[in-house]
């Protein structure tokens, strides 16, 4: 049986949703084998066990996060050498793209990324200028490295559990002499909300916000959302940068997109339009986003969103 | 980049210091930008029906290589400029039309223009572009740097400059939001959404920058000008020492098997707010089952 190669970094406490679609995904292509970087805390333990994993490999090497991810590559590169995979899968971050790449080089492997889903002879359907076209797509080498978009699999554990072994795999020493190093690193505050990109329902704002979102963070924190933003609004400083959903900042295609105040402009629609339902807030009736949108509201936002978020947290009671 | 002064002019009758005062503030620095020509995203993009490849037709500089470009120009100017002898490489890989971003980039300030073109290269995917991309650095020589921009907006796929750093056996630092050289390394700062990192590579390396980075100086008159004068240079894949079968579609890991235009979205339900369009908003996403 075909070998499947996960790679898992730093899983914590438990594994994420996107990693379990990943061994989900993993299980219906061949046997699975996962290498995490990291430490395997007995939740994980767990986890692989449920969603039967054959074996687990570990670097030789500890210090992988003082690098970026050139030594981690070389991990997963030995890895799925050692392991015999056929196809190496891992998350779509902008993180697991990259190491994706250089995975590539190192095994003469095609590589395709923002994958949504992979059949069992290896091919690969995705979609491409920003949502335009459906396209499928395959590697011609022995070995494919392909990245999985989040929320197109669904989790589902093995149908009986197994029993993983944790084998160590060497990483070549070579690795960490032409990498860049991290000298310092700053922990961000957490919002406690859901990551943009894996989030299963997004909210929002733009220009139509006008420096105010807490409409948009109350309704977000509502529906247990993660809080986006148009390139207007965090141009502006209103909200981080990292929050921008778009052309130059993130893809997302949550199950609900809730739009509020944005217009919808090319560069906004090229980071959501795969979202499975589109709901828009807009005073003005000639915004873009109403062509798109499944429920469209001309209205204005300061009005619709707190009404919406004291009906969601009502019929919650 | 504050802090560094330009070397000042040498004092009449006496080279010797001149020479001396320039080494102590900063060596020169030879870059390499990587830019791409894109078809412009304000307007419908299409792939064509032979080799699904993208629609080249109202190409533009692809909006996030103007910042790997603005930032190699900032580091040049820090160190005196070309004047001084630092150069900043716009590498170019593609059909005829990409000599208009390299135009472009010379404009906006870049002291020449290199345009790696061949019939062979089309329909190259990431690993088959990295290849020739690594052999047209290699055949550039000794260069300290290569900035690339963040992602590309057309292929989006981020992969090329990763390959190339493979490929070339060096550092990369990507993602960074800001850049800084100095005695032979380079210290940069990447804002992932956890965490903010302080990052460190010795030279040469190939640094991706973000759209934070700096804000892309317009091309005016004087660079119009003075881009006239600047020289581009057309490289084939026989001058890199590339072997034609191992880019384009044949030397390609990857292949498109289909490609089919998605269905337009179509508007659904629109309402005006008559004061209960939040509740209207809530009873869809019941309907919907998204509570």
């Amino acid at each position: 049986m075909a070998k499947v190669l996960v790679f898992l970094d730093n899983p914590g406490a438990g594994l994420k949703k996107s990693s379990l679609e990943l061994l989900t995904l993993a299980r219906t292509l061949g046997e699975s084998v996962v290498a995490v970087n990291g430490d395997v805390s007995d939740g994980v333990a767990a986890d692989f066990a449920e969603y039967g994993v054959s074996m687990v490999l570990r670097p030789s090497a500890r210090d992988l996060d003082d690098f970026l991810v050139a030594p981690k590559a070389a991990f997963v590169a030995a890895a799925a050498e050692s392991a015999g995979a056929g196809i190496v899968l891992l998350d779509n971050s902008p993180e697991g793209k990259e190491i994706a790449a250089r995975v590539g080089i190192r095994l003469n492997a095609g590589v395709i990324t923002d994958a949504v889903g992979v059949d069992a002879d290896g091919t690969a359907h995705k979609s491409v200028l920003a949502g335009s076209y459906n396209t499928s797509c395959k590697a011609k080498t022995a070995v494919s490295v392909v990245t999985l978009k989040a929320n197109n699999v669904n989790p589902e554990p093995a149908v009986a559990p197994s029993a993983p072994g944790t084998s160590t795999v060497e990483v070549p020493a070579s690795a960490t002499a032409a990498a860049a190093r991290i000298t310092a690193r700053e922990q961000k505050v957490a919002s406690g909300r859901p990551d943009l990109t894996d989030a299963r329902i997004v909210v929002a704002g733009g220009r139509g916000l006008d420096g105010d979102f807490g409409p948009v963070e109350e309704l977000a924190d509502a529906l247990g959302a993660a809080v986006g933003a148009s390139r207007a609004a965090t141009d502006a400083g209103w909200i981080s940068h990292d929050a921008q959903v778009g052309q130059t900042g993130k893809t997302v295609s949550p199950q609900l997109y809730i739009s509020a105040g944005i217009s919808g402009a090319i560069q906004q629609k090229a980071g959501m339009q795969t979202a499975k339902v589109i709901v828009a807030v807009n005073k003005d009736a000639e915004s873009p986003v109403f062509e798109i949108a499944d429920f469209g509201i001309i209205g204005d936002v300061f009005d619709v969103l707190p009404q919406a978020t004291a009906e969601i947290r009502k019929r919650k009671g | 980049m504050p802090g560094i002064p330009r070397p000042r002019p040498h004092p009449a009758g006496c080279p010797q210091a001149w020479k001396a005062a320039v080494n102590t503030v900063e060596d020169t620095l030879k870059i390499v930008v990587l830019v791409k020509h894109v078809p412009d995203a304000q307007f419908d993009r299409h792939l064509n029906g032979e080799g699904n490849t993208v629609d080249r037709g109202e190409s533009i500089l692809s909006e996030l290589d103007e910042y790997a470009l603005e930032a190699a120009l900032q580091l040049a100017e820090a160190r005196g400029g070309s004047k001084a002898g630092n150069q900043v490489i716009a590498l170019s890989m593609g059909p005829a039309g990409a000599v208009n971003a390299i135009k472009k980039t010379l404009q906006m300030g870049a002291t020449e223009g290199v345009h790696l073109t061949d019939d062979a290269l089309a329909g190259s995917d990431a690993a088959a572009t990295s290849l020739a991309l690594a052999a047209a650095v290699r055949h550039l020589g000794q260069v300290d740097l290569v900035i690339t921009g963040m992602a590309s907006t057309d292929g989006e796929t981020s992969l090329v400059p990763a390959q190339l750093a493979e490929r070339l056996g060096l550092p990369q630092v990507t993602f960074a939001s800001s850049l800084e050289v100095s005695g032979g390394k380079l210290t940069a700062r990447r804002d992932a959404d956890t965490s903010s990192e302080t990052v460190e590579a010795p030279l040469p390396a190939v640094v991706s920058v973000t759209d934070q980075i700096n804000e892309p100086r317009y091309p005016n008159f004087k660079g119009i000008i003075a881009a006239k004068r600047k020289s581009i240079t057309t490289l084939s894949l026989a001058d890199i020492g590339v072997d034609p079968a191992q880019v384009g579609h044949a030397g390609s890991w990857t292949s498109v098997l289909s490609a089919e235009e998605r269905p337009p979205r179509t508007a659904g339900t629109i309402i005006t707010d008559e004061g209960d369009a939040g509740i209207k908003l809530v009873d869809f996403l019941a309907a919907q089952k998204l509570l």
